[in-house]
């Protein structure tokens, strides 16, 4: 099957409209009449001018160019791409929620404060937690209003504290934050065991340090063994424990971060509770702090007075806020639905598969990929494939040729401490059966790089597109189109060639 | 329900293939003095009754379906046509990551593309990202990357600026060495005047919004050729439905705009999701906070698009990345992309006017009533300040308002404790004449 894939610029025709705009009910007023000429548009918006079947047409066939939680298989390590229930998205969409205006008064908004409420308290029950906000729009910036109250606290007790120690295996947002948080970056290498080495924290523990950024487990999918003895630690020298929560898949029902000592932390709601990634959010990455940081957090938060809910404003020593209302509510519904439907059981269920399927896809690839620090994983995992190359083969290149098999690509070259790393998280709503067609997959890449690296080194040749040119992308910046200049048409210039879109 | 497939005996078996007697052996590495006691959450519920769950909670708000709501204030009730609705409700755009995998993930980026060129051509600037993650997040990114290119550290912000915007900008300073200085306004909008007192070599940039917080329009070329002047950036936050109608802010020497996008084919849903847009000029570019897409070419020479200039970002650049931003707001974004392709640029013309038009109506109108008058003189678009006189606080006429359906104005004595008797209305698109002269008849029987 070939399907044309032109820009929607490029399928406009001048005159074609997409939408009837309804016509007005109040008396017509030029807008020269009731504006400066100064403030007028000069000349409408070059948009596109499309029937709505070319727009139906247009998004259909490009969501078809995609791999998605719904198509294909995703094991995208750290991401948690977990099936999202359609029943979530219906619950989104009830119009008491979906129509409802953030400012209406608290009288009129009863159901959405009732559930926000609700959430923070399960959020708490879960992790541990003596206290949630749900404001932060996404993971890094619950990390970001996380240090902001890591500051905060220092400062109130007369701190001078200017670092933050995060081990070398952290996501790349946890140093961007603290960085954005006027935070200088002390390292911690990782010890033999991939685990954080207590000699190397306590030498870099010193009366400087603001808090430890940690991540369990950590980003090679192991547990910190040690993390009560790392909390007493870090709170011996007045600092603080932040966990970054994005691995909290593996530990609904097994543990909870508030008895390991954690003071504060993030969840990334679209990981952990199913929420849609959207192809790059929205969304929602509330943070929990313990008793000694409530009075931080972000305003407003949601309170119950009697059986009554109502926005409380002021907060003592509140960071402020870091959204322009009270987070990604249509994202928290959606969470709440899915925490209200697998309830205490189904949570913990939910984890233990993951954690199953993580250690199953493990053992079933461990003749075939390197495990560079084995032990038994949680939900995921890294192999290294360093091995490979010898061929002439990079982790880059065999992502890129399991496309072809059908499967999304891990997370590669992530964590940094592994060479060639391949990160892998299958969740727990994969089924047995794919893990071992993935499995498989990969063993006949491994095959095929001794065979034929070629057509390792070359994939992907089922996409829509072959192996797309990204140097070229970043020396060259096209961010936009431009109508093309006709005369340089009439001269030549080779025309856009449609790549078919196949059927993925 | 856990949606998990694997049958007890399928995961029995899979253990047994890890080489385990049971689940509490594979994770021996969580101390027992670390495991979780039952957690304190309800049993799960099958799918009706999360139905009626849901139903309950949601009835249990007064949502616009059964409200006339004249609130706007940072958050705008627009018409959403049912392809937007029907076409990103898809699996395909619902459900995939970030688009690390650009040959996996064409259909994504040339919308993000196509989305960075529409924006760019709304605003008329050179270039959008793939969006942030709200207007207000997206009013303090915009200073951060001022404070990066300018190098200074003071930044200037017109109090008539969203008060969450300057909140937000405010929480995103902590533990940096910059400053914030707020100018004030008169007669509803910026006071050029003290803006040119607080202008020295030392200000970043210089913050405006457009209409302003009351509803105004801001002498935006005039702020920004002062912010020129002292070689400062100028910063503009804009409300996207009005730039149907509008100067756009490439028209008036913006170097970075920013706004709320959830306006452009989004639900308001009590506040978001938002939709963070943020564009700047071509200058900017290494510094730009945030995702973008660019097209380039695959192997075989045809047109493919991938994330790229990916090294300002966090994943690769760690504490010296321009942004820690990872997650967006793609979802919100594509819908924008459906909604503006399906509007065009006479849709949008003509939604710019039913707005102008319905407002300057209501206005009119509410002004003839004896106790109610314009708190400023000045042009607005779709949203106004009015005045009440002593005889009739806000929130009294509000709660009357309530009891015949309406959601009356917003009282902003909760964000300027100075305007006491002052009310920002909003009348967008959606509603009709019959409730505007409604809504006087009740507020006139009110007198």
């Amino acid at each position: 099957m070939s399907m044309s894939g032109p820009l929607i610029f490029e399928r406009s025709v001048p005159g074609r409209r997409g939408y009837a705009v309804p016509p007005g009910d109040v008396p017509a007023v030029p807008p020269g009449d009731v504006l400066p000429e100064d403030h007028l548009r000069a000349a409408p918006p070059r948009l596109p001018e499309v029937a709505e079947f070319d727009a139906v047409r247009h998004y259909t066939r490009l969501s078809q160019a995609n791999f998605s939680v719904d198509t294909h298989f995703y094991p995208l390590g750290s991401c948690t791409m977990k099936y999202n229930p359609k029943l979530n998205e219906r619950i989104a969409a009830l119009p008491g929620f979906a129509w409802l205006h953030p400012l209406q008064p608290a009288a009129q908004a009863q159901g959405i404060l009732q559930l926000l409420y609700e959430l923070e308290q399960l959020l708490c029950a879960i992790t541990g937690m003596a206290a949630f906000t749900l404001q932060p729009a996404a993971g890094a910036q619950g990390e970001l209003a996380g240090l902001k109250i890591i500051a905060a606290y220092h400062r109130r007790k007369r701190r001078a504290r200017s670092t933050i120690l995060i081990p070398d295996s952290a996501h790349g947002t946890n140093p961007a934050s603290a960085a954005l948080s006027g935070f200088t970056v002390i390292q911690l290498k990782s010890g033999p065991d991939g685990l954080i080495d207590l000699r190397e924290l306590r030498r870099k523990l010193t009366k400087d340090v603001a808090a430890l950024m940690l991540t369990n487990p950590n980003t090679l999918g192991l547990f910190e063994r040690e993390i009560k003895t790392i909390a007493a630690l870090l709170h011996e020298q007045g600092a603080l424990v932040y966990m970054d929560g994005a691995n909290m898949n593996a530990l609904l029902g097994i543990s909870r971060p508030g008895d390991m000592g954690v003071d504060l932390l993030q969840l990334n709601l679209h990981k952990t509770f199913s929420t849609p990634h959207g192809g790059g959010g929205p969304g929602a990455g509330p943070v929990g702090v313990a008793k000694a940081l409530e009075d931080f957090l972000p305003v407003p938060r949601v309170r119950k007075v009697g059986t009554r809910f109502r926005w409380e404003a002021r907060g003592r020593a509140t960071v402020g806020r870091v959204h322009g209302f009270y987070g990604n509510v249509g994202v928290l519904v959606r969470a709440y639905a899915y925490i209200r439907t697998l309830g205490r059981e189904g949570l913990a269920r939910a984890s233990r598969a993951a954690i199953i399927n993580a250690n199953y896809l493990k053992v079933r690839l461990q003749d075939t990929f390197p495990v560079p620090f084995d032990d038994h994983c949680l939900h995921e995992f890294v192999v290294t494939l360093k091995a490979l190359r010898a061929r002439g083969i990079s982790a880059g290149d065999v992502a890129k040729r399991l496309l072809d098999y059908g499967c999304y690509a891990p997370t590669v070259y992530f964590p940094l401490i592994v060479e060639e790393a391949l990160m892998i998280e299958p969740t727990e709503t994969e089924s047995k059966e794919t893990l071992d067609e993935f499995a498989q997959a990969l063993r006949a890449i491994a095959h095929e790089a001794q065979h034929n690296p070629e057509l390792v080194r070359r994939a992907p040749q089922r996409m829509v597109v072959d192996r797309v040119d990204e140097v070229k992308a970043a020396r060259e910046p096209n961010l936009r189109w431009v109508e093309p200049d006709p005369s340089v048409q009439a001269a030549g210039s080779k025309p856009h060639a449609a790549p078919p879109l196949g059927s993925g | 329900m856990d949606y998990a497939p694997n049958t007890d005996t399928q995961l029995e078996e899979m253990l047994r293939a890890i080489g385990m007697g049971s689940f509490e052996e594979l994770i021996s590495a969580v101390p027992a003095e670390l495991h979780a006691r039952e957690l304190d959450v309800p049993a799960g519920l099958a799918e009706p009754q999360v139905i009626a769950l849901g139903e309950e909670l949601a009835g249990r708000n007064r949502a616009l379906t059964e409200m006339v709501s004249f609130l706007g204030a940072g958050c705008y009730a627009h018409l959403i046509p049912t392809v937007v609705d029907a076409l990103s409700a898809r699996g395909e755009w619902l459900t995939p990551y970030t688009p690390y995998q650009a040959e996996a993930s064409q259909g994504t980026l040339q919308a993000i593309y196509e989305f960075q060129t529409m924006v760019c051509e709304l605003f008329q600037m050179d270039l959008a990202n793939a969006s942030l993650y709200d207007g207000a997040s997206s009013v303090a990114e915009a200073a951060l990357l001022a404070l990066r290119a300018t190098e200074r550290s003071r930044i200037l912000v017109s109090e008539a600026v969203h008060p969450h915007a300057r909140e937000t900008l405010a929480t995103y300073l902590i533990g940096s060495p910059a400053t914030l200085q707020e100018i004030p306004t008169v007669n509803g909008v910026t006071d050029l005047e003290a803006l040119g007192k607080a202008l020295r070599d030392d200000v970043a940039c210089v913050i405006l919004q457009q209409p302003n917080v009351f509803g105004c329009l801001e002498p935006m070329g005039q702020a920004g050729h002062l912010a020129h002047r002292i070689g400062g950036l100028f910063i503009a936050s804009v409300y996207p439905i009005s730039l149907g109608l509008l100067q756009p802010p490439g028209a008036y020497g913006s170097d970075i705009a920013v706004a709320e996008g959830r306006c452009l084919g989004s639900p308001m849903a009590y506040g978001g999701p938002g939709l963070g847009l943020f564009t700047t000029t071509a200058a900017l570019l290494r510094k730009v906070p945030g995702r973008l897409a660019g097209c380039t070419v695959d192997q075989a020479g045809r047109r493919a698009f991938t994330l790229t200039l990916q090294t300002r970002e966090q994943h690769i650049r760690r504490e010296r990345a321009t942004s820690n931003i990872c997650t967006n707001e793609g979802w919100l974004a594509l819908r924008a992309t459906i909604f503006l392709s399906l509007l065009g640029p006479r849709g949008m013309q003509e939604l710019a006017r039913l707005n102008l038009e319905k407002a300057h109506y209501a206005r009119e109108r509410l002004r003839e009533i004896p106790w109610i008058r314009s708190a400023f003189d000045q042009p607005v678009f779709n949203e106004f300040t009015l005045q009440f006189d002593a005889a009739h606080p806000v929130e009294t006429v509000n709660r009357r308002l309530a009891a015949e359906g309406f959601v009356g104005g917003f009282p902003l004595a909760e964000w300027y404790p100075t305007m006491p008797q002052a009310s920002l209305w909003c009348v967008t698109e959606l509603i009709g004449k019959p409730s505007i002269d409604r809504l006087i008849d009740v507020l006139t029987r009110s007198g």
